[in-house]
């Protein structure tokens, strides 16, 4: 190696691209599928209008996407104290379609009540209890005022907002409407590895006194009848799904009249509800009862079945079509390794003839090329390790901004740790044919050279 | 210390074949004796020394090294048994290029199957006025230190016989004599046997003991090369 440094380096940079990409793919999968499970605990459906199953839980659980079109706030009410209450032990209303910008990034503004953070939780631990949110800061909004918030840690982080800060958020998830009035901080919650991490959760009584957020009263009124059995009202929409929502009250107006009045009911919307249910059979019969039924409203879904799709449809295959690739690429470096040796084998006799007339045993030379061979693939592969963390930490701050995953340096699969021996294994493999050819190395002829 | 028996060896041609090289049915070598093996080229010199080597394998006969048959070893005894018993010095010196000058001694003492030893390493280099040549790479180095550094190597382990073939033919008049007596002068000194093959006279004279190999070797005439 050290007499073909050139050719050796270059070797183990091409062993070191294909590792470095085999683990971008599989820390990269491994933190979505993780991801993806985590998020989608703490509650049995999410309820939201009709649409795309998945535009439900991307919005609602991932906070990406456009929302589906929201559901009058008396369907919310159904879960509350309604036909629904008696299955439901939480049930925590969404308002989504504002967002927040800052240090180059959007954050997700979602409008909801305290008992998100009270009522349910965001996960499980291995022994099976469940976790529940806790601040690292402040605390949780009160129902009565308006006006407060609450961030996830990364949102906290990365904005630079702090307990008792103030911001304004945008209408709309494209960053670009109108700034709201100004929600201060109240609390900031510990790390979940959710994507609630990144998101600003306001109250949703100061949500809806937002320019835009609640019903002019004459339309809602007309459609009040429509959320007893009738289609929903489609053109009365929150804020995310089309500013050319012509029913809405003028900006200022609601605003500037109610500011310190709860929104009537019925000027109201959700865009989607979190349904923690009392028992197992609570989100039967409540899939039953939203879906089947003669209510054509909203629809229920359970988010880990569709996570679960997600992952078998789509993270799945995409995957496996990623390692293969990777792997394939890896195979071609192990060969590059097996060729840059074998090439070198007619330039090497001479010196394994000289060890042989040392002493050196066949086995003993037929080692050396082997060892040559694992430790390219050695170096590559730490390289190739390292390289790959490198470029995961680089990338994750544009990662986290586009797919909402976020991703450390240090983020490691546990299939890495086969990665290594396995590189080895297949080094020494490839490197049998080079070890072979210094195995039967004609002492005497190659000495004559 | 040496004892050749009845040694045949001969080689396949493309034909199919064989063609004889050697047939000594007895050669011998005392401890301590240093002997030079002259005769034409084509004559089976070298073919003599690597199956004295333990590289090539013979027909048939016995060789003996210190009372050891190493016909009669598996290869990988008869690998070791040459690490520790046989020093051999190549006409090109065939150190490894990218190894320093103690690196190329080390190598000597790395196949013995016991720790190689830097310390007795270097102190052979400095014997061999090579001790401010240590970390040099054998480019670094002239063609007598090359040599000397072969020499050192082939010496290092204190084997019973020193086999070195042809050490002066690359080398000009001055290091011819310098090589031939540092060779003398260390076999001497830790009484190693030694089997010199050359065609020069000049060195072949400086020799009690010279032997010619067409007058050991009952085949005559042989194939250029082999």
């Amino acid at each position: 190696m050290q007499q073909r440094t050139l050719a050796s380096l270059l070797t183990g940079l091409s062993m070191a691209l294909g590792v470095a990409l085999m683990i971008l793919v599989i820390v990269i999968h491994d933190v979505t599928v993780d991801q993806l499970d985590t998020d989608a605990q703490g509650y049995h459906l999410i309820v939201g209008g009709k649409g795309g199953e998945l535009q439900l839980v991307m919005s609602t659980v991932f906070h990406l996407g456009r929302p589906l079109m929201p559901i009058p706030y008396s369907y919310y009410k159904k879960f509350v104290d309604g036909p629904f209450a008696q299955y439901v032990e939480a049930a925590i209303p969404y308002c989504l379609g504002d967002s927040y910008q800052a240090a180059g990034q959007q954050f997700r503004v979602i409008g909801t009540t305290p008992g998100l953070f009270t009522k349910i939780a965001y996960g499980s631990r291995a022994d099976g209890t469940p976790k529940h949110y806790t601040f690292q800061a402040g605390r949780n909004f009160q129902t009565d005022h308006f006006f407060e918030a609450v961030l996830g840690a990364v949102a906290a982080r990365k904005t630079g907002l702090k307990v008792g800060d103030t911001f304004r958020p945008t209408h709309g998830i494209s960053g670009r409407g109108d700034r709201h009035d100004q929600f201060t901080v109240v609390g900031i919650l510990d790390p979940t590895g959710t994507a609630n991490d990144r998101a600003l959760f306001i109250n949703i009584e100061g949500f809806y006194l937002l320019a835009g957020h609640a019903l002019s009263a004459a339309p809602a009124a007309a459609q009040a009848p429509s959320t007893e059995g009738g289609p929903p009202a489609a053109a009365t929409i929150l804020a995310p799904t089309s500013r050319a929502a012509v029913r809405k009250t003028p900006l200022d107006a609601v605003s500037q009249a109610l500011q310190h009045h709860p929104v009537p009911e019925e000027q109201r919307e959700v865009t989607s509800i979190l349904v923690l249910c009392k028992d197992a059979f609570g989100p039967m019969v409540l899939d039953q009862k939203i879906n089947k039924g003669s209510d054509r409203i909203a629809q229920a879904i359970a988010p880990a079945a569709v996570v679960t799709r997600l992952k078998e449809t789509i993270v799945g295959p995409v995957r496996m079509v990623l390692l293969i690739l990777t792997v394939l690429i890896v195979i071609v470096a192990g060969l590059s390794i097996l060729v840059s040796i074998y090439n070198s084998m007619s330039e090497r006799s001479h010196d394994i003839a000289v060890m042989r007339a040392l002493g050196a045993s066949r086995t003993a030379v037929m080692s050396i090329i082997l060892v040559e061979s694992i430790l390219l693939a050695l170096l590559g592969g730490v390289t190739g390790v390292l390289l790959g963390h490198t470029i995961l930490a680089l990338a994750a701050p544009s990662i986290e901004s586009h797919a909402g995953i976020t991703l450390h340096f240090w983020q490691f699969s546990w299939q890495e740790v086969l990665l290594i021996p396995g590189l080895m294994a297949f080094a020494a493999l490839v490197g049998f044919l080079p070890a072979l050819t210094a195995y039967r190395t004609d002492v005497a002829r190659s000495l004559g050279k | 210390m040496l004892l050749l028996e009845n040694v045949r060896k001969s080689y396949r041609e493309p034909s199919g074949a064989r063609l004889p090289i050697l047939d000594i049915e007895h050669f011998a070598l005392s401890p301590g004796e240093q002997v030079v093996l002259c005769g034409s080229s084509g004559g089976g010199k070298t073919t003599l020394l690597n199956c004295l080597a333990g590289l090539t394998t013979v027909d048939d006969g016995r060789i003996l090294i210190g009372g050891h048959d190493i016909t009669a070893m598996a290869e990988v005894a008869r690998d070791r048994y040459r690490a520790r018993s046989i020093g051999y010095v190549f006409q090109t010196f065939n150190l490894l290029p990218a190894f320093t000058a103690l690196e190329n001694v080390l190598l000597g003492m790395t196949f013995t199957g016991q720790k190689a030893d830097p310390r007795r390493a270097a102190q052979w280099l400095e014997n061999l006025g090579l001790g401010a040549r240590l970390q040099h790479k054998p480019e670094a180095l002239s063609v007598g230190e090359q040599q000397r550094v072969s020499v050192a190597r082939a010496l290092v382990n204190r084997p019973l016989l020193l086999l070195a073939d042809e050490p002066t033919a690359n080398v000009d008049t001055g290091h011819q004599q310098q090589i031939i007596d540092l060779l003398r002068e260390a076999c001497q000194h830790e009484n190693i046997a030694m089997l010199l093959v050359t065609h020069s006279p000049e060195v072949a004279s400086q020799f009690e003991r010279v032997e010619q190999l067409e007058q050991v070797n009952r085949i005559k005439k042989c194939l250029s090369g082999k």
